[in-house]
């Protein structure tokens, strides 16, 4: 098997899917976000206490849909912490952000830490398990390929259609993008932009919590302490990449994953003699490299990063 | 309810802030000890002995605090000019790396050019892998924030090749780990008995060289200027991108002589677990300060000691030390509100 035979395996493709859901959720959660005029660098703590929290669920007895539900409860309230400081008193969505994130990891190991004091391996719970989607996971190839993968697969790419079709054929996804670009025209339109910008951060950063909550609940089925491991940044590089556009969102998620997937295969083949380390490095490096390609045209909401303060011209 | 700019901003109450912040945060995370079950006054009490309470606690901290002081004021001088250097991490990881790949053998010099040199070679290292961000950032209007936290992850993976690889102690019985440091290169100790050593005095030096810059000297002003206002600064003449380059340049270096000095002074050697966050650290450390680098001395010492205090109350009582990182990140979070609260009078209507 050459490097480029790997393409032509089915495990290829299925762990493509796996590696790029907990990126889609992230992508999908952060643009929204940003759409609505705000940065959200929380989305590294959020997605790893969307991680804590789904799989503490579960293993306290809960079951795994209401997990999954948890997860986003709780990533909710993180991004209406978020929306307080960033929104409502418009202190810098980059400090806050980072404040955020530095919260949320530490609250994570802390709760994990006193709910199981004496755990040293890790324990596990029953993860979500593949669903084979009956007649489309008969086709040869394209079967075992894209359609036999947990629930929570199949949910991110749901989710890229909701919320390109909420952002872009809804009302309301017209008033978050207004409030994103033109924050005075929407208040003139009657729309309540701090309200907006809130319910935006407080849904986006439910969405990165069950990207974290996929790693957890579906992909492993325990919990590792940094096991977040710069997702949630290259989540934030890939809405660059993907200018703020759910459908690219969802092709720079593949793209990414797959360079993954395969990094992964080529490793693993006789002759290569590349340290480990420089495949590990990919993700980040695509990750900044693809900033560097979109630069040039990237075209950012205007009043991303703008806080909005009522009654007062900028 | 309404925010409403001050004419005048009293000067109790810019040093009242971070105090409050501070309470602010301990308040809050009183509701965790409790929930651990434990007495919430004797377990601050505990982390107040476990930080200052003994000669070694003490030391500890201060020895804690040595790089926390350079990379919180790699932190000030950044955020000042609105260079969001969020790489902190991977600028101490690669001073770290310069010290170790010089000074464990290849360059041998009397020890008065010897820790110089280091000190320098690792502020260039640091300095230069902020350059690439800062220039990304200049040409290409390239995000930052994103690209310096993605290459805190490439810089680690890099030092965890080198250490497997070809810096790794042949004597090291399979861990990954470097060869020491020559003798010549060791920062040596300052007070007897302890792992506190001359970094301490370098990162305080630095603090005050720091403070002099943007305090006396034009480039300090443009970088103040830039921060406020780049396209008024811009107008008034200042090189906006130079600016923007220097202040990388000081940033950078500040972080990289932060892992210089746990290389050559604390540790010895480098291994992957160097920095338990030093980086993270510096910005809580910056924000405390509200960015001003005299106060980045007092700010480093009272977060390292919340860390050394926590590491020892959770060995005496059921509470994870992890509440250090809660406490650190609450007060990030309380900094900014209190610290907008001296610049805007609420009103409520």
């Amino acid at each position: 098997m050459d490097v480029f035979e790997i393409l032509l395996t089915a495990g290829f493709w299925a762990a493509t899917l796996r590696i790029a859901t907990p990126l889609i959720f992230g992508t999908l959660g952060e643009l929204i976000c940003e759409r609505a005029g705000v940065l959200n660098l929380g989305i590294e703590g959020i997605m790893t206490m969307g991680a804590m929290c789904g799989w503490m669920w579960v293993y306290m007895g809960g079951d795994l849909t209401s997990g999954v539900l948890f997860a986003a409860f709780i990533g909710a309230l993180f991004g209406l912490l978020h929306s307080i400081f960033a929104v409502y008193l418009g202190l810098s969505q980059h400090v806050a952000g980072i404040g955020i994130t530095m919260l949320g990891s530490s609250l994570s190991y802390f709760v994990f830490r006193m709910l199981l004091p004496n755990a040293t391996t890790p324990p596990k719970i029953d993860a979500f398990e593949n669903v084979a989607i009956p007649v489309l996971s008969d086709v040869p190839f394209l079967g075992p390929a894209l359609f036999n993968q947990t629930p929570m697969t199949y949910a991110a790419f749901v989710a890229v259609i909701g919320v390109w079709y909420g952002l872009h054929r809804t009302p309301l996804g017209l008033a978050v993008r207004m409030v994103g670009e033109n924050p005075l025209a929407a208040e003139a339109q009657g729309i309540n932009v701090l309200a907006v910008r809130t319910g935006a951060v407080m849904f986006g950063s439910a969405l990165m919590s069950v990207g974290g909550a996929f790693l957890t609940m579906s992909a492993f089925d325990a919990f590792f302490f940094g096991m977040i491991n710069g997702r949630g940044w290259i989540c934030v590089a890939l809405v660059i990449f993907a200018s703020w556009n759910p459908g690219k969102a969802l092709f720079g998620a593949l793209l990414f994953a797959g360079i993954d997937a395969w990094q992964v295969r080529v490793q693993q083949l006789p002759g290569v003699n590349i340290p480990y380390q420089f495949f590990l490095m990919a993700p980040y490096v695509l990750s900044i490299l693809a900033m560097i390609m979109v630069s040039r045209k990237a075209l950012y909401p205007k009043a991303l990063l703008v806080p909005f303060r009522r009654g007062e011209r900028t | 309810m309404r925010l409403e700019p001050r004419q005048t901003i009293p000067m109790w109450m810019v040093l009242s802030a971070p105090v409050m912040a501070i309470i602010t945060a301990l308040v809050v995370c009183a509701g965790l000890v409790m929930w651990a079950g434990e007495p919430v006054l004797q377990a601050y009490w505990l982390l107040f002995k476990g930080a200052v309470g003994t000669r070694f606690a003490l030391t500890e901290t201060l020895t804690r605090a040595t790089p926390m002081i350079l990379t919180g004021l790699a932190a000030a001088v950044a955020f000042r000019a609105k260079l969001w250097n969020i790489g902190g991490e991977g600028q101490f990881y690669v001073g770290a790396l310069m010290a170790t790949w010089l000074g464990s053998g290849m360059v041998v010099l009397p020890p008065w050019l010897m820790i110089p040199f280091l000190l320098i070679t690792g502020a260039l290292a640091g300095g230069f892998l902020l350059l690439v961000p800062a220039i990304l950032k200049n040409k290409l209007k390239v995000d930052e924030v994103v690209t310096t936290l993605l290459l805190n992850f490439i810089v680690l993976l890099f030092v965890n090749f080198l250490l497997e690889g070809p810096l790794k102690d042949p004597m090291s019985m399979g861990w990954p780990q470097s060869a020491s440091i020559i003798d010549e290169g060791v920062l040596p100790g300052i007070v007897s008995k302890s792992r506190l050593h001359l970094g301490f005095f370098i990162a305080m030096g630095a603090a005050v060289i720091v403070w002099a810059i943007m305090r006396f000297t034009v480039w300090g002003y443009e970088i103040r200027a830039v921060g406020f206002n780049a396209a008024a600064a811009a107008f008034s003449g200042i090189g906006v991108k130079r600016t923007v380059v220097l202040t990388a340049l000081l940033s950078g270096g500040l972080a990289g002589i932060a892992g210089v000095g746990e290389v050559a002074g604390t540790k010895g050697y480098l291994t992957l677990d160097l920095s338990p966050g030093f980086g993270y650290a510096g910005i809580a450390v910056a924000m405390l300060a509200a960015l001003h680098p005299l106060a980045v001395i007092a700010s480093a010492l009272f977060l390292a000691g919340i860390y050394v205090g926590a590491d020892s109350m959770s060995r005496a009582i059921n509470v994870p030390t992890y509440i250090a990182d809660v406490i650190v990140a609450t007060c990030v979070l309380s900094v900014l509100v209190s610290l907008m609260l001296t610049r805007f009078r609420v009103r409520l209507r």
